[in-house]
């Protein structure tokens, strides 16, 4: 048998497979065979490592070197210097963004020292398409310490340990089980939520695509504690690769027996089944999900009674997100204890958030609860691009709200987030800076959240439709005196009105922007104009004379010709043909275009 | 699978397959392979090494390798560093050599004095 002696691991997550990772792989396998070392050097795929800016990334063990922005013909470098000679390739390795500080290895840059990963405990170690490989860390042992422990046992476990549901509201998981196991009706089922729909937040689909075992395991914990022999997975049709690897995962756990009849010899026996959602965001509530597991079209209804009482086809079902489960494993075999000895009073654990808009290190992370907003931002994630101004942080996504720059020192946790009109939420977290403009902040998430009403109640349908043209109005300067009014009286009623949590929570954006930053409401209602000079109705673009060279880029770079001018004179910008793309002042070389109030050039 | 002992066993065989990104080693040792020490063997040197280490079944060692550092004539050139001990620099370690630091030094804590080039404190 050939030794081993280095093992490459390549992030093999949607981000890192769609920026090329997979054409890495091709020539770091062929670079290893020319240089006649393939058979000492194992190739990896592993799931998602977190840093997906930094993509396609790769780990080099034994001594954990962690290379960035790897290109296919990067890989003759790495095998010539790195696994012959032992040189390490500088040039690929990750930099810090502010201090431009060079970090050799994974455990050491700030965007992972920082953090704590119970969920994300395999990514970049295992492949997530080896069983085997998440066996030998400690996978499926909790299921077989479970499955020694009475099920009131484990539910008491995770009771004790705190954990609540990490899909958006934070219902104490142990209780939904408890109530679950009580409920009268046979048989009952259990159901992993794997429709993640927010914008922006992706860490469902990372920790099916990464380590769909830890998710499987919990699930089969899940169904020994409440009493189920039956478990079905519900994962959106957009998430292939985490279908695919789940499917793998699925299969592999079958031919094991560890999914089937009379589980390694206990007499529990559990099957679990793969459904595909088509998309709809408001399938990720769980009446409406489960109606669409029975195959009617995905409405939500009434609760109570709740899922745990009368779900699945009637019976007794307990539904955990993805999340959630993969938390699980851990509990068990760590302890209650061990778990809730992490985080805040009431927030037990960690959250795992994905990290997006102006920031640095964008990517998947994974925070104790009670990490404030600045640690997240300035130190895993490195800090603002340009060395802007932080100005807001939306978290939830469409259901959530905005946390302003005072905030920035909160612990974040379910219950400090929900006193500033803000939640926890799936874990989207969204950076915003200076130039970004709230009312159209709140407008991007609205017009997701109307277009995805299932239309079942009016409030929603159509509440949310009046709520946008609203905006939209005060977007393009046409917004009145009152508007501000009329969101708020709206948006109170939509939220009281509503039948499941998408219409209770859509004015959520319009309604947390307006209280933190009603002064940009006003500005575009009163004064036609916009603060961070990013509407487009409400701005011009014009050349600054003194900086203008001439050079004639601002008109070769215009699509519309309204930046005119003579080679090596001032440049101007017609402002009737501008059609406001940007793309003159994004050129500039001499930063001699700027953004102005429309009001300011009308004559 | 059947049992806990199946889940067991395939655990420990799986174990030694990922051990090489988990492991917290100890001792580090570190062979020279500038283009000088493959030239005079250190590859030959080196898979001495690791097959020597896994016939073994030594865990809390990592084997990494290094550049040229200048003293070409004395390659291959081998480094053991244990914790809370000087660094040990052997020259002209052939595969042979090699099978006996290991047995030495790794294993037993004997430094195998006629081979020692330098030894360097405090690293």
């Amino acid at each position: 048998m050939a030794i081993v002696r280095a093992n490459v691991l390549i992030c093999a997550g949607s981000a890192c497979v769609s920026s090329r990772a997979y054409e890495f792989k091709e020539s770091l396998l062929k670079a290893l065979e020319e240089a006649g070392i393939r058979e000492e050097v194992n190739v990896v795929d592993t799931g998602c490592v977190g840093t997906c800016d930094l993509g396609p990334v790769a780990i080099v063990y034994p001594d954990g070197v962690f290379y960035v922005r790897l290109k296919p013909e990067d890989a003759k470098t790495i095998v010539n210097e790195h696994l012959l000679k032992g040189r390490i390739v500088n040039r690929l390795l990750y930099q810090q963004a502010m201090t431009k500080e060079v970090f050799p290895s994974l455990s050491e840059i700030d965007f992972v020292a920082k953090q704590k990963r119970i969920v994300l405990r395999n990514m970049g170690i295992i492949n997530p398409e080896s069983i085997e490989e998440y066996i030998a860390r400690e996978g499926y042992q909790a299921l077989a310490k479970a499955l020694t422990m009475d099920p009131e046992e484990v539910i008491d476990t995770v009771k004790r340990s705190g954990l609540r549901g990490r899909g958006g509201a934070g219902f104490p998981t142990g209780l939904k089980w408890e109530l679950t196991r009580k409920a009268k009706g046979n048989p009952k089922y259990v159901i992993c939520n794997g429709d993640e729909g927010d914008p922006g937040a992706f860490m469902d689909r990372s920790i099916l695509e990464g380590d769909p075992h830890s998710v499987i395991e919990g699930m089969m914990i899940a169904g020994y504690a409440v009493g189920a022999s039956k478990g079905f997975f519900y994962v959106r049709a957009e998430y292939p690769l985490a279908i695919k690897r789940l499917e793998i995962a699925l299969e592999q756990a079958r031919n094991y027996g560890l999914i089937g009849e009379n589980i390694l010899g206990t007499g529990f026996s559990f099957d679990i089944e793969l459904r595909r959602g088509s998309g709809a965001f408001v399938c990720g509530e769980e009446t409406a999900l489960i109606a669409s597991i029975e195959g009617r079209r995905g409405e939500p209804r009434p609760r109570p009674p709740y899922p745990a009482n009368k779900g699945l086809w009637d019976k007794p079902t307990v539904i955990n997100n993805v999340e959630t489960l993969a938390n699980i494993a851990p509990i068990i075999l760590n302890g209650a204890e061990w778990f809730s000895s992490i985080g805040t009073e009431k927030s037990k654990g960690t959250k795992v958030f994905a990290l997006a808009g102006k920031v640095n290190n964008t990517g998947l992370i994974e925070v104790p609860f009670g990490t404030s907003l600045r640690e997240i931002v300035f130190e895993v994630g490195g800090g603002i691009p340009g060395g802007k101004k932080f100005k807001a942080a939306q978290t939830g996504g469409p259901s959530g709200g905005c946390i302003p720059a005072e905030y920035l020192d909160l612990p974040l946790d379910y219950e400090s987030l929900k006193q500033i009109g803000a939640i926890v939420g799936s874990g989207g977290l969204i950076i915003m800076d200076e130039d970004t403009c709230m009312v159209d902040v709140a407008r991007f998430f609205l017009e997701f959240t109307q277009s995805e009403s299932c239309g079942k109640c009016p409030p929603c349908r159509v509440g949310t439709r009046k709520m946008l043209d609203i905006l939209e109005r005060i977007i393009n300067g046409e917004g009145e005196e009152g508007d501000i009014e009329r969101l708020i009286e709206l948006g109170n009623e939509i939220k009281q009105d509503s039948l499941c949590g998408l219409g209770q929570t859509a004015p959520n954006p319009v309604l947390s922007t307006i209280r933190f930053f009603r002064d940009e409401y006003e500005a575009h209602i009163k004064e036609k104009r916009c603060p961070a000079k990013s509407c487009r109705a409400l701005i011009a673009y014009q050349v600054i004379p003194d900086k203008c060279k001439g050079c004639g880029i601002c008109a070769r770079v215009c699509p519309v010709g309204a930046a005119q001018g003579k080679p090596r004179e001032i440049h101007f910008i017609d402002k009737d043909l501008c059609i406001k793309c940007g793309d003159c002042f994004a050129k500039c070389p001499f930063g001699a275009i700027e953004k102005v109030d429309i009001l300011l050039v009308k004559t | 699978m059947k049992s806990l002992e199946d889940l067991k066993r395939i655990r420990e065989q799986a174990q030694a397959q990922i051990r090489l990104r988990t492991q917290e080693a100890n001792t580090k040792i570190i062979v020279g392979m500038g283009t000088c020490g493959i030239a005079a063997g250190a590859r030959e040197t080196l898979m001495a090494i690791l097959d020597e280490l896994a016939k073994r079944n030594i865990q809390d060692v990592v084997v990494t390798q290094t550049g040229c550092v200048g003293l070409c004539e004395y390659e291959p050139l081998v480094n053991v560093v244990k914790p809370g001990q000087p660094k040990i620099t052997y020259m002209k370690v052939t595969p042979e050599r090699a099978r006996q630091i290991i047995a030495s030094h790794i294993v037993n804590d004997q430094v195998i004095n006629e081979w020692v080039l330098s030894t360097e404190e405090g690293v």
